[in-house]
């Protein structure tokens, strides 16, 4: 490990006791891309990865969409393109087109300017961006996120400079929504505080609340001047409909009130790595929505300066596009469809094999993930025994699935039950 | 901020999206709704409840325009026909056009012929990238390479590359502080403000001699508390283009050596500058031969022409690989909240233009023009204020400085006179950028400075 050559201690050695870095320990891997990690070093020939959140085929396979490849071909083969800086609120095209599909083309806050949009990298960055912003203009630094939620959450929001708390959200006894739990802990809320909610397809839980629910929560968070911020990362992807899967949102903007909502083209366009979203936020007027554009700018100019085109120049490109854009709700539709089926399909099987437990929260739940009720020694099981891998959290990816894997992933899953409790 | 809300429940429905008037209240008995949101256009028929009339936001003011990118704006809006546009830092041809580069059309051609996938890259982004960018500027032969001790992360150009560095400093040095030339880039004060890392200015540009105030530089440097991360820029410095000697740098890895500072070279535009991708590398090859531990932060922002595309790299050169893997491992801890990981387009386009023999060569060339371009428009420029201008002022700063921008020494009103009467837009430190510069407006060019030199001021 350490080299042959003695090294001379570098100049600053002295100072810090043989390395500047000597304080420096080694990070834990991340707990959820270590599933891959791990799931790639295993040689065994039925080895199942249902870890990260990647849509997968039915042959297993990564999938870009022909809609993305086609507007990928306009772009590299326009000779005028040129890859000047963008703005740092990012392609004004993209920011317009985003906040459409989100908010729904005839809103009344678009229509009245009362949006302020700009284009950050995926769902991450919009989160990061808008929890800076938070830290910085909004009087109340609390943020109330879902127990569970995504493992990343609470990390973006707390180096954002917010501080975290939780909300009740999913009951383990009936792998359902704990609504009584929820209304009570942002009822207890103090006045103002932020809460993040995640707009459909809830990861890791792929539970959801009814619109009825919804209307609850809005009721509710509004009496309060509870400050919604949306994560939005699966839009058309959860049911296949783009208009169904913005409800929540929608509805939270038609009562005039003020939001903001993170959006994500990873999943429902397929261009995860290009790192495409937007963040916005909805104003009381289009006086406060230019101000706060501001000092968004204010943000992103010390972090990235400006974001990156290409993703945002494919989004846009389909987004304005008729034929583009309706060939695109087909490719969406198909993912979501395959997700629904997959779902259809285990359950269908552990009711064949006589698993004992209800189930019926697995076509219950919704988007790419479902949450098994399984605990961390029958997964550690199903690693060991069947080569499944997944979070220990019980959190399978139902896009990394097949027709083919159902049955193995059945065999697994009854035995954990049967044999470890 | 957060006045007293009164919740109340509209029982109103509308023909068409009406807006809510602002200060509106609306009382009446709340209309239990059976869901209306599954029905078409049923979003014109919601049950309200009024929530804060006063925006959360109220409070929030207006930001000040950023001051580089605020010349352009400033630019696009003069109608004048004589306007020359010499602020924000992107090269632009002799016809004053932007350029994308052959050898970024050729790779973009072959990764879309290839029809690679897009899935997440890892935190640390793309291998092939991080093996490629630490080799460009290293040296592939290189000891640190060779031995495995440089922490290599594909980072947001230059500027995420610094602000990784940055958040890695506050969080691993809290008690040292960074500094910075003054001049320097605006946004470095920015980015350690961010980051919550205390920072101070060493001088730097010297404007009797519009140089370099070598003398001023290393006493501030040694003034510093030990254990300070000094910013330097690894050539071509931006805003001045003055960047010191082979034997100036010496002197200055000796008093950072004696203070026990850590180096923090900024390097965005290797290559850019002379022509020469290993002697623009100069400066930080130095300071790994003499066996510091650094920093590095790259940027292929001009040097590739990838400026809209955000890639860059951050490497820290540690003694041991051992703790290149410590520091790498929370370099990725600090990516993961802001972004997660970074773009695949404008990596994938480097690892093919330095990983092939051929698009590397063609990537040499194109940028020997570039920089070739550029110095020939400093020496046209230099030609014209040496001809014009009769008072005897040494102009040969213009030939000594290196890089894209030139401060001129021209000061806040003459510039402002530069715009005024000349529409040369530039900013307000004097800076120009020769990027923006063609051979055929230099004449002009040297008009206005002689006149706003000599007659503002």
């Amino acid at each position: 490990m350490a080299s042959q050559n003695p090294i001379a201690p570098s100049p600053a050695a002295g100072l810090y006791g043989g390395s500047v870095f000597a304080n420096v320990v080694q990070a834990p891997e991340d707990p959820i891309l270590g599933v891959t990690v791990a799931y790639n070093k295993d040689p065994s020939p039925v080895k199942v990865n249902l870890g990260v959140g990647a849509y997968r085929t039915e042959e297993g396979k990564p999938l870009v969409l022909n809609v993305v490849r086609r507007a990928e071909q306009l772009l590299v083969n326009d000779p005028s393109r040129v890859k000047e800086y963008l703005p740092i609120t990012g392609l004004a095209d993209f920011n317009k087109l985003s906040a459409k599909l989100i908010f729904g083309a005839d809103s009344p806050a678009i229509q009245e300017n009362r949006v302020a949009t700009v284009q950050c990298l995926s769902g991450t960055g919009s989160l990061r961006v808008g929890g800076e912003f938070l830290a910085r203009h909004y009087h109340e630094r609390t943020i109330y996120i879902p127990q569970p939620t995504w493992g990343n959450h609470p990390k973006v929001f707390t180096l954002a400079g917010l501080s975290v708390k939780t909300y009740r959200y999913y009951d383990p006894t009936t792998r359902g929504l704990n609504f009584e739990g929820l209304l009570a802990d942002l009822s207890a809320a103090p006045p103002g505080a932020i809460v993040l909610l995640h707009a459909c397809a809830h990861n890791p839980t792929g539970v959801d609340p009814t619109l009825d629910q919804w209307e609850q929560i809005r009721l509710l968070m509004r009496s309060k001047g509870l400050l919604p911020f949306f994560d939005s990362a699966y839009q058309g992807f959860a049911s296949g409909n783009l208009d169904a899967d913005a409800q929540s949102v929608r509805m939270f903007v038609a009562d005039g009130g003020e939001c903001l909502t993170a959006q994500s083209y990873a999943k429902n366009m397929g261009l995860y790595g290009e790192r495409v979203g937007a963040l916005s936020i909805v104003c009381k007027s289009a006086d406060v929505a230019t101000r706060v554009e501001s000092q968004l700018k204010l943000v992103i100019r010390p972090m990235y300066s400006n974001p990156p085109i290409h993703g945002a120049s494919i989004v846009a490109t389909i987004l304005k596009d008729r034929e583009l854009y309706h060939e695109w709700t087909i490719e969406l539709k198909a993912m979501a469809d395959r997700i629904i089926n997959m779902r259809q399909q285990l359950f269908d099987a552990l009711r064949a094999r006589g698993t004992p437990g209800d189930w019926s929260h697995i076509i219950k739940q919704i988007g790419m993930f479902t949450f098994t009720g399984l605990n961390t020694e029958q997964v550690t099981f199903m690693t060991k025994e069947y080569h499944i891998y997944m979070t220990s959290d019980g959190r399978i990816s139902m896009a990394g699935l097949s027709s083919k894997t159902v049955p193995h992933l059945t065999d697994a899953i009854h035995a954990a039950v049967t044999r470890m409790k | 901020m957060a006045s007293a809300l009164a919740s109340v429940a509209l029982s109103t429905t509308f023909a068409r999206a009406v807006p809510l008037p602002e200060n509106s209240m609306r009382i009446g008995a709340e209309k239990k709704h059976d869901n209306p949101l599954f029905k078409g256009k049923a979003f014109r028929r919601v049950s309200m409840a009024v929530s804060v009339n006063v925006s959360r936001f109220e409070g929030v003011t207006m930001a000040p325009p950023d001051p580089i990118l605020g010349v352009s704006e400033a630019f696009r809006a003069d109608t004048n026909d004589l306007k020359l546009n010499l602020g924000v830092g992107a090269y632009r041809t002799e016809e004053l056009q932007p350029y994308v580069l052959n050898v970024v059309k050729k790779a973009e051609k072959l990764m879309l012929e290839r029809g690679e996938n897009k899935e997440y890259l890892p935190i640390e982004g793309l291998a092939a990238f991080n093996k490629v960018t630490a080799e460009l500027l290293f040296g592939a032969d290189n000891s640190v390479i060779q031995e495995g001790r440089v922490a290599t992360i594909q980072g947001l150009s230059g500027t995420g590359s610094l602000r990784l560095a940055a958040a890695f400093i506050h969080r691993y040095f809290p008690d040292a502080k960074a500094l910075i030339s003054s001049p320097t880039w605006g946004n470095h004060k920015n980015i350690f403000n961010d980051a919550r890392v205390p920072w101070s200015e060493y001088r730097y540009y010297d404007p009797r001699t519009v140089g370099l105030d070598f003398d001023g530089m290393v006493a501030d440097i040694k003034a510093a508390p030990d254990g300070s991360f000094v910013l330097l820029h690894g050539c071509a410095h931006n805003p001045t283009g003055i960047d010191p000697t082979p034997e100036q740098w010496e002197k200055i890895a000796d008093v950072i050596q004696e203070k026990n500072h850590i180096p923090f070279f900024d390097v965005a535009y290797q290559g850019f500058a002379s022509g020469s991708l290993d002697a623009d590398a100069y400066s930080v090859r130095l300071f790994v031969r003499r066996g510091f531990e650094l920093l590095v932060a790259q940027s292929y922002s001009k040097n590739l022409g990838l400026y809209a595309e955000r890639i860059g790299a951050i490497n820290v050169v540690c003694s041991s690989s051992d703790a290149g893997t410590r520091v790498k491992s929370q370099l990725k801890r600090l990516a993961r909240p802001m972004y997660s990981n970074p773009p695949v387009h404008g990596a994938r386009i480097v690892a093919n233009v330095v990983g092939d023999p051929n698009l590397f060569n063609e990537w040499k060339q194109e940028m020997e023009l570039m920089a070739g371009r550029i110095k020939n428009v400093r020496q046209r420029l230099y030609e014209n204020l040496s001809e014009k201008d009769k008072s005897g002022k040494d102009w040969s700063f213009v030939l000594k400085q290196i890089g894209m921008f030139s401060y001129t020494g021209l000061h806040k009103a003459q510039s402002d006179h530069m715009t005024d009467k000349w529409h040369i837009y530039m900013t307000k430190d004097g800076r120009i950028s020769l990027a923006g510069l063609s051979l055929s407006k230099c004449e002009y060019l040297a008009d206005a400075i002689i006149d706003s030199f000599h007659n503002v001021d």
